[in-house]
């Protein structure tokens, strides 16, 4: 193929001008080595490309496909247009679901990323010690718990009996004990409490990440200017990592959006349904009640929404880098 | 740059959409089609229910943490050593949203099964009607094969046999001796006012009178409230809706009688105060270690009890509303089926007559699962120990057969209707936010919407 094209250039290269010619082979030259860098990429990028297609844009299209459909996942489907998606917004109970994943936001996101700006500020001070390595390390562990594990052990401690009920016995406060997790009113904020623990130490560690590449004497300037640790904080901080924030944000709010482990574990969406997220719902519908249809068309409904609480996440986030 | 960043992006984009055209091409069929043609036996029915004497290997599907499939597998090849099984466990909860798919892309000889009718009416089970006929089940008492009979419609209690119990298990109240003793309970309750007056005093003791789980996904309340039930009204009754039977209501008088009483019981602090996030396991730890006087539960437990609490546990149905009143209880079988694409299920079925008749494996049947063995009213049961609370659960089976008064669970009538709806509706009448009535006529709505969509 690169042959032909050669030769068919040689062929006009006699009627045209010296100059113009040898810019213009410049030029195909660079085309050519571009598409064989071209077949080079594409051969590297075909076999993770095969497996996206198989395994996220094929299931990805399937359950768009089934949520057109009343289906019991063994038996014939039946055809019913946009039937399941108008049972969504009649029912209160996905709604409510989908109210609960966007509180958790607050906990999940908000909490980890406040709380992961003020530790890591704080460490930043004595970067260097040994103490920072603790710190860092102990902050971090939640991390590399697994999540069901994370459930398990909050459970205990959220119990009736469990440490956290014990610690407000012992310092007198026996009048705000409670099953944490048992109760409609704190369930929620307690499954929170969980996923902000677990994300701090990610938080905080990106943002320790993003704090190192300040440059010193920035902060020197800031000092002889007689700024303190706050002013410090507003002016220099803060604004150096607001990518590392973009980050954090992105990370949390789609783990709070998707939140299903630490649920499942902990309340199973209950007690009344005060805990019950898209993620537990798609999956009580698709496995319990068997609505295969229904469970996807409330699967793409929560894609959408997950995509257009992101994006503009990601939207801020670049236009501040420029 | 920004020309090359443009053009890649192009080219990948005209990728995505070539990629997500073949996809949507050959996904285009209608999801499920191909299943049902084949969902009807394979296997060729040869009319001997037996074994045979070649080598056979059971595949079966059972719920871990329950060893008593295993000891009667076990047993079965002691007395038929050509047949070995071939064991997959799992909790009850992932076999119950499995059920579907491995009953037909995998498909065992032996499965434990959730509620059977909507995988009966899907065609994947094997019809035991000839094996009921062979082995001459049709003469044991007509109740404990009712639960497991579907009819066309996807309608229990009558029609074809899905399938078969390994024994019938029942619910009541244990407790706890030492406890009961101290509050100057020193016998079961004859009557639902003496019930409350041991809760009362229990309370006031400082004792926590009943430990039950309602937490999660399994609103245990559900067995004291069904126990209430059968105390105020008829186990008939309760059976129709159970059963789908054309126009059953859960919500009638007595019922919310009963949901009533339970009510009263929530309000007077009688359960603990965590009963919302309690599981099955905290809810048995607690008991075991002395903390309640009372937890309603299943005499699966019995040899358990027996073990970890010698002597110290008592067991009561729910007592009626006047003295010497009918009692009932849930009770069900401990439903294993047959793929209805099994590789061996005349043997199968075999094995599941020799469960119901062979005297070895009726032991087995009391002595590890702690319930009664399936089978003629006048079959063989081993000698049980009198201060075992095994010995009363089996007494108060005999009761609940002379009452007539068993009953299918609540939380079976329909395949999502536990997790969906007793379940935060018993939370939520907890928490305060629902009353009796509004429990009923909730879960009510719930039924019609699932069995009439």
């Amino acid at each position: 193929m690169m042959q032909t094209r050669t030769t068919g250039t040689t062929g006009r290269r006699e009627v045209s001008e010296q100059s113009s010619t040898s810019a213009e082979a410049r030029r195909r030259a660079l085309r050519a080595r571009r598409l064989r860098r071209g077949w080079v990429a594409l051969g590297l990028v075909v076999p993770a490309a095969v497996a996206y297609a198989a395994f996220v844009l094929r299931p990805l299209v399937l359950t768009v496909q089934y949520s057109f459909y009343d289906w019991n996942g063994v038996t014939e489907s039946t055809w019913v247009g946009a039937e399941n998606y108008r049972r969504l917004v009649d029912n209160p109970e996905m709604l409510g679901s989908i109210g609960n994943a966007l509180e958790l936001i607050v906990y999940f996101s908000f909490v980890p990323v406040l709380l992961g700006l003020l530790t890591a500020a704080t460490i930043r001070k004595f970067a260097t010690s040994r103490l920072a390595l603790v710190s860092r390390t102990v902050l971090f562990l939640p991390q590399v718990i697994p999540l069901v594990a994370a459930g398990i052990m909050w459970t205990w401690l959220l119990a009736s009996d469990g440490l956290v009920n014990e610690l407000l016995r012992g310092i007198g406060l026996d009048a705000l004990t409670r099953a944490w997790l048992g109760d409609t009113s704190t369930a929620l904020p307690a499954v929170g409490v969980i996923g902000a623990w677990v994300a701090l130490g990610l938080c905080m560690l990106l943002l320790l990440a993003g704090m190192a590449k300040i440059d010193p004497s920035l902060y020197e300037a800031a000092r002889i200017d007689g700024a303190g640790a706050v002013r410090e904080f507003f002016a220099i901080t803060l604004p150096s990592v607001r990518q590392e924030i973009g980050v954090c944000v992105t990370v949390t709010v789609i783990s709070a959006l998707a939140a299903f482990d630490i649920v499942y574990i902990s309340t199973q969406g209950g007690p009344a349904n005060s805990t019950l997220v898209p993620g537990l719902e798609i999956y009580y519908l698709g496995f319990f009640s068997r609505e295969v249809g229904q469970a996807s068309a409330l699967a793409v409904v929560f894609m959408a929404l997950v995509l257009a609480v992101v994006l503009p996440i990601q939207r801020l986030t670049r236009e501040s880098d420029r | 740059m920004s020309r090359t960043t443009g053009r890649s992006r192009r080219a990948v984009a005209t990728a995505s959409v070539c990629l997500a055209g073949l996809i949507t091409v050959t996904a285009c069929s209608a999801p499920g089609a191909s299943t049902t043609d084949d969902g009807t036996a394979d296997a060729v029915a040869t009319g001997d229910m037996t074994c045979g004497t070649e080598d056979v290997t059971l595949s079966a599907y059972v719920e871990t943490g329950f060893p008593l499939a295993q000891e009667l597998f076990d047993e079965f090849t002691v007395q038929h050593p050509n047949v070995t099984f071939d064991v997959r466990e799992d909790q009850f909860a992932v076999i119950t949203q499995n059920a579907p798919r491995v009953l037909a892309d995998n498909p065992p000889d032996l499965m434990r099964l959730p509620q059977v009718s909507e995988l009966a009416a899907d065609g994947l089970l094997y019809d035991l009607d000839a094996a009921a006929e062979a082995f001459g089940w049709d003469e044991w008492p007509a109740s404990q094969l009712e639960q497991m009979r579907v009819d066309e419609d996807g309608r229990r209690g009558s029609g074809p046999l899905y399938a078969m119990g390994l024994n019938f298990s029942m619910t009541g109240v244990f407790y706890n001796k030492e406890l009961a003793a101290q509050i100057g309970m020193t016998g079961a309750p004859e009557t639902l006012a003496e019930l409350d007056d041991a809760l009362a005093k229990a309370k006031a003791a400082g004792i926590t009178p009943i430990a039950q789980f309602n937490g999660g996904a399994t609103g245990g309340l559900a067995f004291p409230l069904q126990g209430l039930m059968a105390s105020y009204g008829e186990p008939a009754e309760i059976n129709s809706w159970t059963y789908q039977q054309p126009g059953a209501t859960i919500d009638t008088p007595t019922t919310v009688e009963a949901a009533a009483h339970l009510q009263r019981w929530i309000e007077a602090g009688y359960f603990a105060d965590d009963v919302n996030s309690l599981d099955y396991s905290m809810m048995m730890s607690r008991f075991i270690d002395g903390e309640s006087l009372f937890i309603f539960n299943g005499d699966w437990e019995s040899g358990n009890l027996d073990t970890q609490m010698p002597g110290n546990v008592g067991f009561f149905l729910v007592p009626p509303v006047e003295q010497g009143g009918e009692v009932g209880a849930m009770s069900a079988p401990l439903t294993y089926g047959i793929s209805a694409r099994a590789e061996h299920p005349e043997c199968a079925a075999y094995f599941l007559d020799w469960v119901a008749t062979d005297e070895t494996a009726r032991t087995i049947s009391v002595e590890v699962g702690g319930s009664h063995p399936m089978g003629p009213a006048d079959a063989f049961l081993p000698e049980v120990a009198d201060d075992t609370v095994t010995a009363q659960t089996l007494a108060a089976g005999a009761t609940i057969g002379e009452d007539d008064g068993a009953m299918e669970f609540i939380a079976n009538a329909t395949g999502a209707i536990y997790a969906k709806s007793w379940t935060p509706n018993l939370q939520k009448l907890v928490a305060g936010e629902i009353d009796a009535a509004g429990l009923l006529a909730a879960v009510q709505a719930d039924y019609e919407s699932e069995i009439g969509g």
